[in-house]
């Protein structure tokens, strides 16, 4: 095999054929995939949850993770947030002709490592390979489907005035890593990915908790997005206490550089978690016991003043509104 | 967010609260910032929401984006889009509208070559890596940024480097609290003045502030007790009719601030007039490039010319930057004018004082 990707191993063809054998199968195999029929043949019961996304990130290996094991923590924490346990992932990749084989073989293993570890099975997948310079590199799409487990399902509808609001851990390092190792950054901080399933967490969570509200992976726009979606769904207002929410040093010091406000940095290994006072205490013991969840805290409530809106209380005692941002963060100027 | 930090220490500001509240008493005091940093320090502190009611503090023309006259931006739109010419720019600027709805994200999504950088010595390298084309840098900014461009400037000069061009659309804080001080609109009692800047350029320019025009003025941190201890200052000098230029952030500001900063500049440009965003012209308020660096200035270079240009319909930045009217109070804020779609750049750059108040203040329609 050309140690390039060719347009030919997108054709369906023989190429084809050896791609998927010498690299997605033995990479992701299992019975269902093996298979090759034109579809997969699933066994399933009762509500499903499913999900779709589409990964470009730029760049595709980063701190901490790739676009690869991305792709499927992306979408299985999208199912999980539903209360479900996700059984199966299909993916789709577009590959620009000329991409190393060698690349593809490290972002499809690691795929298969992120899959296993969150006991996750790939079942159908599909390879395009598209003219150099029509894409970048690589894109891959996953959708996962899972089956629900939580009656009612936890949603960004249900968050009640009353509730407190809890995160898993520190926030923006995922948006941070992705960012400061873009091409043409002149900074790089030693900061980490926090990218990881978080199944088998949220899975505690609702076994042991029947009443959590909501439960939301604050990707794209990071938390303050996640709270105003939140706040919106639900017509609530959200109060935060500013000096809970935890950032890491290193997070907090590249965004000062930077002009970036970690509270709008994707995270790609974080959950919300919404539900009743009473059970907040339940809620920290059970997350802070998972490799994932050491470092939650309580970091606001809900309440029924000012619907739709997120109100920061400040470390001096202040208030200001956290809104959705218009676009993508810019970096200042000064 | 730890807040073992003593300027962050909540007790700290609390008793600063107490004695700006007892300093003011019976009097209504009408403060400014003008560095964009310290205005949306002064939101995300939560430090707007604390003030006494009769304590003001107003934003002025210190967000370089917003400052950033529209004949500047049609120049630069002018330029995005030509063949053989890439746009390096930092990334504010990218969605500052100018005439006809023009925009750089706009002119980028039509296939203009315009990227996005944190630093002018990315630009440069830009440059390295397309000898073929011109790479034109915006060079806004105040006196912070300057230094870091000019010194890219002369690198580019040893390298022997003929295709790093910049706009140098630089702006000087001094000349600028000159003018606004001698606007008789102006109802400003005391200015909290920028500490990155005054890093450079010391406590000397601002010596007039005091001795011409009476009016107290702080070099302040960005910490929520520096902003505190700063307008208290004012407050103090205001109550006790002393007016004084006080250095209240020597951890970083040294009374002389950095020669070799501005003997970098002094090298490459030279002061000249400029215009600023609903101000005019202010006499040596800009800077352009001096004789010996004359190849790198895009202006020459590419044949390009400041032409006049009708302020956006409707926008009233220019009251706002004078501080002559609170962003809420534009007719435009909020309604025709939000960050999604921006009419005047101070809604568009993060520190500009509009898209400070739209995102940051809780109550739109309260007193502050």
């Amino acid at each position: 095999m050309s140690d390039k990707i060719l347009l030919d191993q997108g054709s369906g063809g023989l190429a084809s054929h050896r791609l998927v054998a010498d690299v997605f199968f033995k990479h992701l195999g299992n019975p269902i995939l093996n298979r090759m029929d034109d579809a997969a043949l699933l066994n399933a019961s009762g509500p499903l949850a499913v999900s779709t996304d589409s990964f470009t990130v730029d760049p595709i290996f980063f701190p901490g993770g790739d676009i690869g094991a991305l792709a499927v923590h992306g979408t299985v924490n999208d199912v999980a947030m539903l209360g479900a346990r996700p059984l199966y992932l299909t993916c789709g990749f577009i590959i620009e002709e000329g991409f190393a084989v060698a690349d593809l073989e490290r972002i499809v293993a690691s795929m298969g490592q992120a899959a296993r570890k969150a006991k996750v099975r790939i079942v159908a997948g599909d390879t395009k390979v598209v003219p150099r310079g029509t894409a970048d590199k690589i894109f891959i799409n996953t959708t996962g489907i899972g089956q629900v487990l939580a009656n009612p399902a936890p949603s960004g509808h249900r968050a009640k005035p009353g509730d407190a609001v809890i995160i898993s851990g520190t926030l923006g390092d995922h948006g941070l890593t992705v960012l400061s190792h873009r091409q043409g950054l002149s900074f790089e901080a030693p900061v980490q990915s926090d990218c990881a399933s978080l199944n088998h967490l949220t899975l505690k969570l609702i076994e042991a908790l029947p009443k959590v509200h909501v439960l939301r992976d604050p990707t794209r726009g990071g938390l303050a997005t996640s709270l105003n979606e939140i706040a919106q769904q639900s017509s609530v207002g959200i109060v935060l206490d500013e000096p809970a929410i935890p950032v890491s040093d290193v997070v907090r010091a590249g965004c000062d550089i930077l002009g970036l406000d970690p509270l709008y940095l994707a995270n790609e290994g974080k959950l919300i978690c919404v539900l009743p006072q009473k059970y907040a205490q339940q809620a920290l013991t059970i997350m802070r016991r998972d490799p994932l969840g050491r470092q939650a805290r309580v970091i606001g409530s809900v309440v029924a003043d000012r619907p739709g809106k997120v109100v920061l209380r400040t470390g001096m005692g202040g208030h200001r509104m956290l809104g959705m941002l218009e676009g993508e963060q810019l970096p200042r100027i000064c | 967010m730890t807040s073992s930090d003593p300027l962050r220490d909540p007790a700290r500001c609390k008793e600063l609260l107490a004695q700006i509240e007892e300093s003011v008493k019976g009097s209504t005091l009408r403060f400014m910032e003008v560095c964009g940093t310290h205005t949306v320090a002064l939101f995300r502190s939560g430090v707007h929401s604390l003030l006494p009611k009769s304590v003001v503090h107003l934003t002025g023309p210190g967000c370089p984006v917003c400052v950033t006259h529209e004949s500047e931006v049609a120049a630069y739109l002018e330029l995005a889009g030509k063949e053989g010419v890439i746009i390096a720019t930092f990334g504010d600027l990218m969605r500052v509208p100018g005439p006809g709805g023009a925009s750089l994200k706009k002119a980028h999504a039509e296939g203009a070559r315009v990227e996005v950088v944190y630093s002018p010595f990315d630009a440069l390298a830009i440059a390295r890596d397309n000898p073929g084309d011109k790479v034109v840098f915006l060079g806004i900014g105040f006196e912070t940024t300057t230094p870091t461009v000019a010194a890219t400037v002369r690198i580019a000069r040893q390298e022997g480097l003929k295709n790093f061009l910049v706009m140098p659309f630089h702006k000087l804080v001094p000349p600028a609290l000159d003018a606004l001080l001698s606007d008789p609109d102006m109802a400003v009692e005391g200015f909290m003045l920028p500490g990155h800047v005054s890093a450079i350029i010391g406590m000397e320019p601002y010596r007039p502030l005091a001795e011409r025009y009476r009016i107290p003025a702080v070099v302040a941190g960005f910490e929520p007790v520096d902003l505190l201890q700063a307008i208290l200052l004012m407050a103090e000098m205001k109550r006790q009719g002393k007016p004084k230029v006080i250095n209240n952030y020597k951890r970083v500001v040294a009374d002389e601030g950095n020669p070799k900063a501005r003997a970098i500049v002094a090298e490459v440009y030279k002061p000249v007039d400029a215009l600023w965003r609903g101000i005019g012209t202010i006499p040596l308020s800009g800077l352009g490039f001096t004789d010996a660096y004359r190849a790198y200035d895009a202006f020459e270079v590419l044949g390009v010319e400041l032409k006049a240009s009708k302020p956006l319909p409707g926008c009233r930045c220019g009251e706002v930057l004078k501080g002559i009217m609170r962003p809420d109070e534009c007719p435009l804020f909020g309604k025709a004018c939000t960050p999604a779609q921006p009419v005047g750049p101070c809604m568009v750059s993060t520190e500009g004082s509009c898209a400070a108040y739209f995102k940051y203040q809780i109550d739109l329609n309260s007193d502050r």
